[in-house]
């Protein structure tokens, strides 16, 4: 048996003042979470706040279970979780697809180079009125609208991305023999995947944003819907309870992306 | 002509500019040499005068603008000589094993054909680098690297090999050691060799012949044929021949008189 400390490596030391930082780090964020809880609950309980207006985390709570009983939570979830996955593969697809083309024929990039500027930074929610008069309310224009808010930066980024590849590494391309083809499969894909995953991962809380958008004008089902229609009939534990539950979900599939991004980059060996 | 019948590659009169809006630039001017079956030819010169650039138009990567080039297959026949280019860097690619890497061009050519990588096989053997087929580029030395990254030149099975300073990114020392173990590899190989570097020790202790090219625009200044009496093929043993000195001064002298 070691006696305390003495035997220590300066190594055990290091890894031991590790593990406590990361303890404690964790430790205050739970407290933290906590605290505020406990002081919206009482501060509701005691009318510092009005429960009407801010609910409480208790009201929160039953609501979300009587909403269980009956399944429509469920139901309310799994449309905008549905709805995002489908917008955000699109626009993994399209941004995909463009950014290629745009990599292969510099001239179309120039040309079209201003046109992605101003889409990207025109205010997306300001096309949702629109996407309703053309397509009216519904599934399409909903996951339209989650397409529109992250598609533009999907593909400047993509393309970009796509030109950062080491110039020399395409010409040890050609002088292998191969064409456009075979840099860009061989090198400029590869070599952008970094760009690609991180890209991703914004992506995948921009189509939320968008989704969320488009059912606050578009939908009669998911939580979008829930928001608006809670404020609009005064149900504001509704509203709440929405939003704690879009925190959740925005944290699941920024983790669930990180996931798929580790597991994509240890083995490529990146 | 029984010597013209014996260069594989002949440059006549190449020239080559680069355009910008701001006006025109010659890089090269009335460029003309051979490089004879077998041989090591360095070419030597102020840095920016266009070496670069005439690798490049000799690999095919750049069209000249004014010349030709001939070329002389022993069998008499017009195809461009199969070229290998090693680049200044190796580019091993991180997301592909050393092995994966090697079969690159080949795999690019679609000629991942039996006898293609049993011939990459050996060439993993003779090189030592049997062990090392399934790593990573960052787990070998940069002496390992070069070698990798010949394997993957070789392996096409070119006729001339193309160099472009493919040493300058190494330290001193791995350098020494590395550009005499490549060029022996190669000679061994009988491969033809064209290499660019700026470092005249490296040209004289390598090559059969050196070129001096002028500063911009580049013109052949002088040509120095090197015979040097060798007694082993250690890495130090050239720039302990006797006559060395003396071809080091020459270079040193038309390359100064430059500036």
């Amino acid at each position: 048996m070691k006696t305390k400390n003495q035997e220590l490596t300066a190594q055990e030391k290091f890894v031991r003042r590790h593990k406590r930082h990361r303890k404690q780090i964790t430790s205050c964020r739970f407290l933290l979470l906590v605290f505020f809880l406990v002081f919206w609950e009482i501060s509701a309980d005691t009318g510092l706040i009005d429960s009407f207006f801010f609910s409480s985390p208790s009201r929160v709570v039953m609501l979300f279970m009587e909403m269980c009983m009956d399944y429509t939570i469920f139901f309310h979830i799994g449309i905008t979780l549905w709805e995002t996955v489908i917008s955000f593969l699109l626009v993994f697809l399209i941004s995909l697809l463009t950014a290629t083309l745009l990599w292969y024929s510099s001239r179309l990039s120039e040309v079209l180079e201003p046109y992605l500027v101003i889409l990207n930074s025109l205010p997306k929610s300001a096309l949702a009125p629109l996407f309703i008069v053309w397509l009216g309310t519904g599934t399409t224009t909903i996951i339209v609208a989650g397409i529109s808010v992250a598609l533009f930066g999907s593909i400047i980024s993509f393309y970009s991305g796509f030109k950062q590849c080491d110039r020399e590494k395409i010409t040890l391309i050609y002088t292998l023999g191969g064409n456009n083809r075979d840099a860009f499969h061989k090198v400029v894909l590869p070599s952008s995947i970094p760009v690609l995953l991180s890209t991703t991962k914004v992506n995948i809380g921009l189509s939320l944003v968008g989704v969320i958008i488009g059912e606050f004008l578009a939908a009669r089902r998911g939580l979008g819907y829930l928001i608006i229609y809670g404020s609009q009939v005064f149900q504001l534990n509704l509203v709440i309870t929405s939003v704690i539950l879009l925190c959740i979900i925005a944290m699941g599939l920024y983790k669930g992306t990180q996931l798929i991004e580790r597991k994509i980059k240890k083995h490529m060996n990146l | 002509m029984t010597e013209k019948v014996q260069n594989i590659i002949e440059l006549n009169n190449i020239g080559y500019s680069y355009h910008s809006l701001h006006g025109e630039t010659t890089a090269l001017k009335n460029i003309s040499f051979g490089v004879k079956t077998g041989e090591f030819l360095a070419i030597v010169g102020p840095s920016g005068c266009g070496k670069s650039t005439l690798l490049s138009i000799i690999a095919g990567l750049l069209q000249p603008e004014t010349g030709t080039i001939v070329v002389n297959n022993p069998d008499g026949s017009l195809h461009y000589p199969r070229i290998g280019y090693m680049l200044q860097h190796d580019h091993l690619f991180e997301w592909r094993t050393i092995y994966q890497n090697a079969i690159l061009g080949l795999e690019i050519n679609h000629m991942l054909t039996k006898d293609r990588l049993e011939h990459v096989n050996r060439l993993f053997h003779d090189y030592d680098l049997d062990k090392f087929k399934d790593k990573r580029p960052s787990e070998l030395s940069g002496g390992m690297k070069q070698r990798a990254a010949l394997i993957r030149t070789l392996a096409m099975d070119p006729q001339l090999l193309l160099m472009d300073e493919p040493f300058s990114a190494l330290d001193y020392q791995t350098r020494l050691m590395v550009s005499a173990d490549i060029c022996k590899l190669i000679r061994a190989a009988g491969k033809t060799m064209i290499i660019i570097t700026h470092d005249l020790s490296e040209a004289i202790s390598l090559a059969d012949r050196v070129l001096i090219l002028s500063g911009r625009p580049a013109t052949v200044k002088k040509e120095l044929s090197i015979h040097l009496s060798l007694p082993d093929d250690s890495p130090l043993a050239a720039r302990n021949a006797p006559e060395f000195p003396n071809y080091f001064s020459q270079l040193w002298e038309e390359l100064i008189s430059e500036n």
